[in-house]
């Protein structure tokens, strides 16, 4: 009997030691340290000539053997097929951790999982999220080969991030359940839509759900310092019954439900894709009255557990071929322009992306989204109740 | 310590050993409650008081969806109750084999959920579901142009119930169980009326699991966050749906401290329902063994 209890408070103790071991020793650091350690300065690496050229620098991300993504669909801009390529052409093997996540889930890993094994190397960024990390100086400052090619608006001056890749806002439509397929938000207000108009998500939360309140904004007599006429806008066409708020998904539309989707030209396009397998005739139309895009940043953790393949996946996303691959999935990569001009761009791609009735459009600058979005935020649900 | 003889030495040991027992058997659970429940809540305590997120989480927007939050918890909380405990009586008075049919179904549909529940319901009474195709084609009737919409408060109620009845059905038929037909055979002897038995017998024995069971559905729908946010994203102003936007959005930075104190607000709002259902709790437990 002695014994027993004697035994059972050992049992206790050890159990709890376990717990809080398992608890606190949730990745080894160590490792992290001795993996920055042999990458030889990438760490601190601004471009590959600090590395001796691209030669060393792809000895050294071979080295490091793996790369840490973060928050990338496969099956958005085209990502899927990237990662594969890129692991197959260096032989890095690429741990792709919660796909579908967002940029506050990335800036939230890179401060949670800092000094950890599986911290992610790379991040893919809404523009906010870009700046506010780029100030809270998470961000480890790199320039491309092809750094020159990159607008000076596009990029951050230093190198901590820079647009990656960016489209339009566009209407899809079920070719085969919507009789006339609507090319611009006025035609959206007309009642044969009734039921039919959906959003990828919830503006206050999801970036390509807010690009679409801030497209309709400027088809609605607003502008980048007034997204109020898109909130009306959609409090109109929920009002009438043609706006449904399910977020918009590749089973929604192939259930019937979501048969017009306003979502990014890429995505939807890639819809197109993947949806033409199952008989669904999904056609992309970017909407002449409210011309609006926007780009993705791209920044390397500056913490990044592999800092010289995260260096690496950035030359290779910014090379010819990188960028290629994003055409591909119907983005437009930053260097498109100077591509199409000296012919690097892959003319089939090109001519395949959805046309956009203008030659000029122009970027809403930070203060302006951050404007809006404080604008959105207050009264999306105010006026979209009821 | 292989011997049974027991040295003084030992006997002290065993005796603190005796006395430290139970702190110790628990101590992997309380080690795992501190982890899990204790020093997030702490923490977002902290992300709540700083700078002036509990100012801005009480700004008219997060209000409203407050608001939004208790109202439709307590209507699926009310609905749920009655209907649960409705055909819990129903089920109760049925054969063993209707009994453990419903009671196992039960099981499985009060923990369904999630993106999954939501899907389930557009495929179904959504505007190109099959149901509302199907009463379409056969009666003429079109849902999509009735007052009821699937993405509004109404619907959302409904889809909510879906797993709230099932919850009730399993929490009161402990309760329905332990009323004994003694006992409204006892009043009856005494020349009780059936109404006289409910009003002061039945009904009050009843009372307080039922209200201990509404109060466990009303946590329930205010917790809950998935199906809401697949379905109505924000267009039904749900507090739930708000800390999801703060903490996780795509559009917004550095909102966190106000997902926080929003999160510390409902905390305190189901610590004094908890508190509530405890109480009740404390007295059907007197009468119910």
């Amino acid at each position: 009997m002695t014994r027993n209890i004697v035994r059972r408070g050992t049992v206790a103790v050890v159990l709890s030691v376990a717990v809080v071991a398992a608890a606190a020793g949730c990745g080894s650091s160590q490792k992290a340290a001795d993996a920055q350690n042999n990458s030889g300065g990438a760490a601190s690496a601004t471009s590959a000539q600090d590395l001796g050229g691209l030669d060393a620098l792809v000895a050294a991300a071979k080295a490091e053997g793996q790369l840490n993504v973060i928050a990338l669909p496969r099956d958005w801009a085209n990502y899927g097929e990237i990662i594969d390529t890129f692991s197959k052409k260096y032989g890095i093997k690429v741990n792709s951790d919660n796909p579908d996540g967002s940029s506050q889930d990335e800036i939230n890993a890179v401060k949670s999982l800092k000094g950890q094994d599986r911290a992610p190397d790379v991040l893919d960024l809404g523009g906010a999220f870009a700046l506010s990390g780029a100030k809270d100086g998470l961000f480890a400052p790199y320039k491309v080969l092809t750094w020159a090619d990159i607008p000076d608006n596009q990029k951050d001056a230093s190198g901590a991030w820079y647009h990656d890749y960016g489209g339009y806002i566009s209407i899809g439509c079920d070719a085969k359940k919507i009789a006339v397929c609507p090319q611009t938000f006025a035609e959206l207000k007309k009642p044969e839509y009734k039921g039919k108009v959906a959003l990828n998500g919830d503006p206050t939360k999801a970036g390509a759900a807010f690009a679409g309140v801030f497209a309709a904004a400027l088809a609605s007599g607003g502008g980048f310092t007034n997204i109020q006429p898109g909130i009306d806008y959609f409090a109109a066409l929920k009002k009438s019954g043609n706006f449904i708020p399910v977020e918009s998904t590749p089973a929604t539309i192939e259930k019937g439900e979501t048969p017009i989707s306003i979502d990014w030209d890429y995505l939807n396009a890639g819809y197109t894709k993947e949806l033409s397998a199952k008989g669904i005739d999904w056609k992309v139309a970017v909407p002449s009255d409210g011309v609006y895009g926007n780009f993705y940043c791209q920044a390397i953790s500056k913490t990044a557990p592999h800092p010289a393949a995260a260096r690496l996946w950035q030359e290779f996303l910014f090379s010819d071929e990188g960028q290629n691959l994003w055409l591909k999935g119907a983005a437009r990569p930053v260097r498109l322009p100077k591509m199409t001009t000296s012919g690097t761009a892959d003319a089939t791609l090109l001519a395949a992306l959805p046309k956009v009735d203008t030659t000029d459009a122009q970027l809403p600058s930070p203060d302006q989204v951050d404007a809006a979005k404080k604008v959105l935020t207050d009264g999306w649900t105010k006026a979209l109740t009821g | 310590m292989t011997t049974a003889v027991p040295t003084p030495r030992v006997r002290s040991l065993a005796d603190r050993a005796r006395r430290c027992g139970p702190w110790l058997a628990v101590a992997p659970f309380l080690i795992v409650m501190v982890i899990g429940l204790v020093l997030p809540v702490l923490a977002l305590a902290a992300g709540a008081f700083e700078g002036d997120a509990i100012k801005s989480s009480f700004s008219s927007g997060y209000r409203t969806a407050f608001w939004g939050s208790v109202k439709l918890s307590v209507v699926c909380a009310v609905l749920g109750a009655v209907a649960g405990v409705l055909v819990a009586r129903a089920v109760l008075s049925g054969g063993a084999l209707l009994r453990r049919l419903v009671l196992t179904a039960s099981g499985v549909l009060a923990n369904f959920g999630g993106v999954p529940l939501a899907f389930m319901f557009i495929a179904t009474i959504g505007n190109a579901g099959i149901v509302t195709s199907l009463l379409h084609d056969w009666t003429g009737f079109d849902l999509g142009d009735s007052p009821f919409s699937l993405y509004q408060f109404g619907g959302l109620a409904v889809v909510y119930l879906y797993f709230l009845v099932p919850l009730m059905v399993i929490v009161i038929a402990p309760a329905l169980d332990g009323v004994r037909a003694e006992w409204s055979e006892a009043a009856q002897n005494l020349g009780a009326t059936r109404a006289q038995y409910w009003r002061h017998v039945g009904g009050p024995l009843l009372a307080p699991p039922i209200a201990a069971g509404a109060l466990l559905l009303f946590c329930g729908s205010l917790s809950a966050f998935a199906t809401a946010q697949a379905m109505v994203g924000g267009t039904v102003p749900l507090v739930t749906l708000q800390i999801a936007n703060a903490l996780s959005g795509n559009v917004s930075p550095d909102n966190a401290g106000v997902g926080a104190a929003l999160a510390i607000e409902m905390i305190i709002l189901v610590a004094v329902v908890m508190a509530a259902y405890w109480t009740i709790e404390r007295r059907t437990a007197r009468w119910l063994r």
